[in-house]
């Protein structure tokens, strides 16, 4: 670029200005082409499936016939496998963080530990079923049920919850650790008293992530074997007569409402493209839903917290 | 260069509460505190004075083992708490046990987000006393000891970091008086506070030392002269001198001393 | 409780031995519970490490059944994949085909988009605008894999068909295109903090030279954070080459070997989920056949992360 364009200087800069705004342009472009899909995904979803959500769909089970097929055994099994993947998962991601970061001495172990979690979570989510169908359903002789299904997204969600988790406890200052501890507390009393507490929201931001993505995930839990036609419910865990609770729904077969939209998907036929669409919008709006709270308590959290 | 001149043992204060004997102390391979023998006499106010990074905050945080909770630091030597004679540095003792006798106060303000109340009542906590008049009691008694009972006694239940600097600082000793230690440490403890916040404390710690041995660090000369009844001088981990502070501070022994008070360095 | 700590406090003052056996006990006690709560969470721990023993295990266990039955050289050379047929090829070249091509069509739209929209977000818009954009990317990456494959069966494809009439229902390019937009947000994550990781005062020199945004942009950041950027897209292709809904759903479950997009065709993750969705006895080689299928996409995924992680971690060490 000549240093005696003193005649004519503003060419060049007009020029370079043009390229800006078209790179602005091309930036959000691509920004748009992001979001738009997803506006377009749910209003496709919408457009096919809102008139097909009425309460009968909510409490029927599948059937040959589309208009009479329902979602039913999805949302209870999907729901009944939570609460197994939480009671599992949870505490596991939460007390492994909790060694991670307040316990581990700089050793082999806790190096190799960390990098296993490193690699899990990059871990395509078919391979957690291929570990479940042989570990959980064959080695253990566990069969192919809920009980199952929820360990094996328990696994998938282990490192999410780590890495969530020890985010949150990282965060808080080392000076409050100090003054717990000089005034004699133990390590777990620091922990317990403080440390849990104090990052509870991070916690809860990542416990709220890591659930919201198990419910969406297929993969792993048709290879363990979900059905997707499906005549019936697990045995309720409340029951009438003593002892009042029963685990019989841990050992029963299952479908879930990822599994239950991939067998309507996969049917030839307009019918049943209304109901896969009308179970997208209750996945999607779930989902969403989740996440959304996620990011506002993390938005909450980081307005608060003054360390 | 041996810089150490520590005094006879005829010129040591009397009786002490603990004396520290060939204290040294090394970060990984870096070695921070050379054969450091200093008392510390009971109840009394020991100051620690010297430059940034002379060692006066490392030799202070190995009154309550606090080195401990990070790898790779290792201790040399010996710090005797009386009337016991117990070497607190020893492997076999436990370090929580060192904390319940030995108090500490941070540069920084460190009240737990939670109430002024539960701030002091944590230690007895941690010492399994949960009756509720038994807290009460000894919360308002360490309040009132920092000289802050007055100022939050009508809510207690407050958050303790809805207190000013000054309060939050006065906040932590009290959480730190409130289980009786017997030696209290306290590391720059006003240097992040404003000049009247100051003047507060020096003044409470002025009346406290008639209860607890103090041992404190600071880099203001001046304030180990208004509060201080023995000095330590320490420079690049090692004791220079060591006195009486008012002979220290108008005829030092060393040259070195002599420099440094007079700001020829810092 | 209370009083005895009084006690114990009085007596190692004046040396009761009694009162100091007590203070001992109590250590005990003390230590044997932090030893037990620190044993139970180390456990908690090694759950990681016992998952990736296991899956390996897992894997390579069913696979040695696998190849005591077909030999290496037919797996690696055959150009038919048919192991549920009378006469059963197992030639792993059409799956990896299939694999190959759709996270090729996902990161050939997934890295343009997403470096763009990563440098916009990093050099150029406003903080208002990453405030709203981080978290609008952060639900796109949410929605389920399976509610992707839909939008690529029932939207993308038809709409490609108006493009090219010929299009089979199922294809290639429609998921692929869909798993690009699906791995975008991570790709973009990735990158801008490459970006955001090259120090400012880099940037500064440039501007003081009198260069536009756009400049400094192109010919400072980027060149610097190009590692960084580079270890964004190893990770992508690691999690496009996963994928398994989407071209389950929409790409096709016949295996088939074609570079072809326009073309149907069953990629590793797809044949596994065809197969379980099936009966399958326990031991037969049809069932070992996913072991060996999910073993060669673990090899896969696994060392492009080790790969993408290396560099991030070499990135990050100079900045």
């Amino acid at each position: 670029m000549s240093a005696q364009s003193s005649s004519h200087p503003h060419p060049t800069i007009a020029r370079r200005k043009i390229a800006e705004a078209l790179f602005k342009v091309l930036g959000l472009c691509s920004l748009a082409i992001g979001v738009g899909t997803l506006v377009l995904l749910f209003g496709a979803l919408v457009f096919q499936g809102i008139t097909r959500i009425d309460w009968q769909f909510l409490m029927s089970f599948p059937s040959r016939h589309a208009a009479q097929a329902g979602i039913l055994p999805a949302w209870v099994g999907s729901t009944l496998i939570m609460l197994v993947t939480a009671v599992v998962g949870v505490p596991l991601g939460v007390a492994a963080s909790i060694y991670l970061e307040e316990y581990a001495r700089r050793t082999w172990m806790t190096e190799l530990i960390e990098v296993t979690v490193t690699n899990l979570a990059g871990v395509p989510s078919i391979i957690y079923g291929l570990l479940a169908l042989g570990l959980f359903v064959y080695i253990l002789g566990l069969g192919e049920n809920i009980l199952v299904a929820g360990l094996t997204l328990a696994l998938l969600i282990l490192p999410v919850v780590i890495v969530t988790t020890r985010e949150a406890i990282r965060a808080i200052p080392v000076e409050i650790r100090e003054a717990a501890y000089a005034l004699g507390a133990t390590k777990w009393q620091t922990v317990a008293h403080h440390v849990l507490p104090y990052s509870s929201a991070g916690i809860l931001t990542g416990i709220i992530l890591a659930l919201s993505r198990a419910i969406g995930e297929t993969a792993p839990i048709v290879t363990i074997g979900a059905l997707t036609f499906i005549a019936f419910l697990p045995p309720a865990p409340i029951t009438t007569h003593p002892p009042y609770v029963s685990f019989d729904w841990l050992l029963s077969p299952f479908t879930v409402m990822p599994i239950q939209m991939f067998g309507w998907v996969s049917r030839p036929g307009e019918d049943f493209a209304g109901n896969a669409a009308a179970a997208g919008v209750l996945l999607v709006v779930m989902t969403l839903t989740m996440n959304g709270a996620a990011i506002y308590l993390r938005y909450r959290m980081r307005k608060q917290v003054t360390w | 260069m041996n810089l150490v001149d520590s005094p006879q043992p005829q010129d040591w204060p009397k009786p002490l509460k603990a004396e520290t004997r060939a204290l040294s102390f090394s970060y990984g391979t870096r070695l921070a505190l050379k054969n450091l023998s200093i008392p510390i006499a009971e109840y009394q106010i020991t100051s620690l004075i010297g430059p940034s990074g002379c060692g006066k905050s490392t030799f202070l945080r190995c009154f309550n083992r606090m080195h401990d909770l990070y790898s790779g630091n290792r201790y040399e030597g010996e710090i005797l708490l009386y009337p016991d004679h117990r070497n607190i540095l020893a492997r076999e003792v436990d370090p929580i046990e060192v904390r319940m006798r030995v108090g500490m106060v941070f540069q920084k303000p460190n009240p737990f987000p939670k109430s002024i109340y539960e701030n002091v009542a944590y230690g007895l906590k941690v010492r399994g006393t949960t009756e509720r008049e038994m807290l009460d009691e000894k919360v308002e008694q360490a309040l009132r000891s920092a000289a802050l009972w007055e100022e939050v006694k009508d809510r207690l239940l407050a958050r303790a970091t809805s207190l000013s600097g000054g309060q939050q600082q006065r906040l932590c000793i009290a959480r730190a008086l409130a289980t009786d230690p017997e030696l209290l440490l306290l590391d720059e403890p006003t240097s992040a506070l404003d000049p009247m916040a100051t003047a507060s404390i020096e003044e409470l710690l002025l009346d406290l030392k008639r209860r607890v041995t103090i041992l404190i660090v600071t880099h203001n000369m001046q304030q180990a002269a208004r509060v201080s009844d023995w000095t330590a001088f320490m420079y690049l981990g090692e004791l220079v001198e060591f006195g009486l502070t008012k002979q220290l501070f108008t005829t030092p022994v060393k040259k070195q001393t002599e420099d440094y008070i007079t700001g020829r360095f810092g | 409780m209370s009083k005895s700590i009084v006690v114990m406090q009085e007596a190692i003052r004046i040396k009761k031995p009694d009162a100091i056996a007590e203070a001992a006990t109590r250590r005990r006690t003390r230590q044997r519970r932090e030893g037990a709560i620190e044993g139970g969470l180390f456990l908690a721990a090694l759950t990681s490490v016992a998952a990736t023993v296991t899956i390996i295990a897992v894997l390579l266990s069913e696979s040695i059944g696998f190849f005591r039955t077909v030999p290496l050289k037919d797996f690696f050379t055959d150009t038919l994949w048919t192991p549920l047929f009378a006469n059963p090829h197992y030639g792993i070249l059409p799956l990896l085909a299939g694999t190959l091509v759709t996270s090729g069509v996902g990161l050939l739209v997934a890295i343009p988009l997403g470096t763009v929209a990563a440098i916009y977000l990093s050099e150029f818009s406003s903080s208002r605008v990453r405030e709203v954009m981080k978290p609008t990317l952060e639900l796109l990456g949410a929605v389920p894999t399976v509610v992707y494959g839909y939008f690529a069966l029932i939207v993308v494809t038809p709409a490609l068909q108006h493009l090219w009439p010929d299009l089979p229902g199922f294809n290639m390019l429609g998921p692929g295109i869909v798993i690009g937009i699906m791995i975008m947000p991570f790709v973009i994550s990735l990158s801008e903090d490459a970006m955001r990781a090259v120090p400012m005062v880099l940037r500064e020199g440039s501007y003081a030279m009198g260069a536009t945004r756009l400049q400094t942009a192109w010919r400072v950041v980027v060149p610097a954070a190009t590692s960084g950027l580079v270890a964004a897209y190893v990770l992508g292709i690691s999690r496009a080459v996963g994928e398994t809904m989407v071209v389950a759903i929409a790409a096709g479950q016949n295996p088939n070997l074609t570079w072809n997009p326009l073309e149907p065709a069953a990629t590793i993750t797809a044949y596994i989920v065809q197969v379980a969705l099936g009966d399958l006895p326990h031991g037969s080689i049809g069932y070992q056949s996913i072991f060996a299928a999910g073993l060669v996409l673990a090899v896969m995924t696994f060392a492009f992360n080790i790969l993408g992680h290396m560099m991030r971690k070499r990135f990050r060490e100079v900045y």
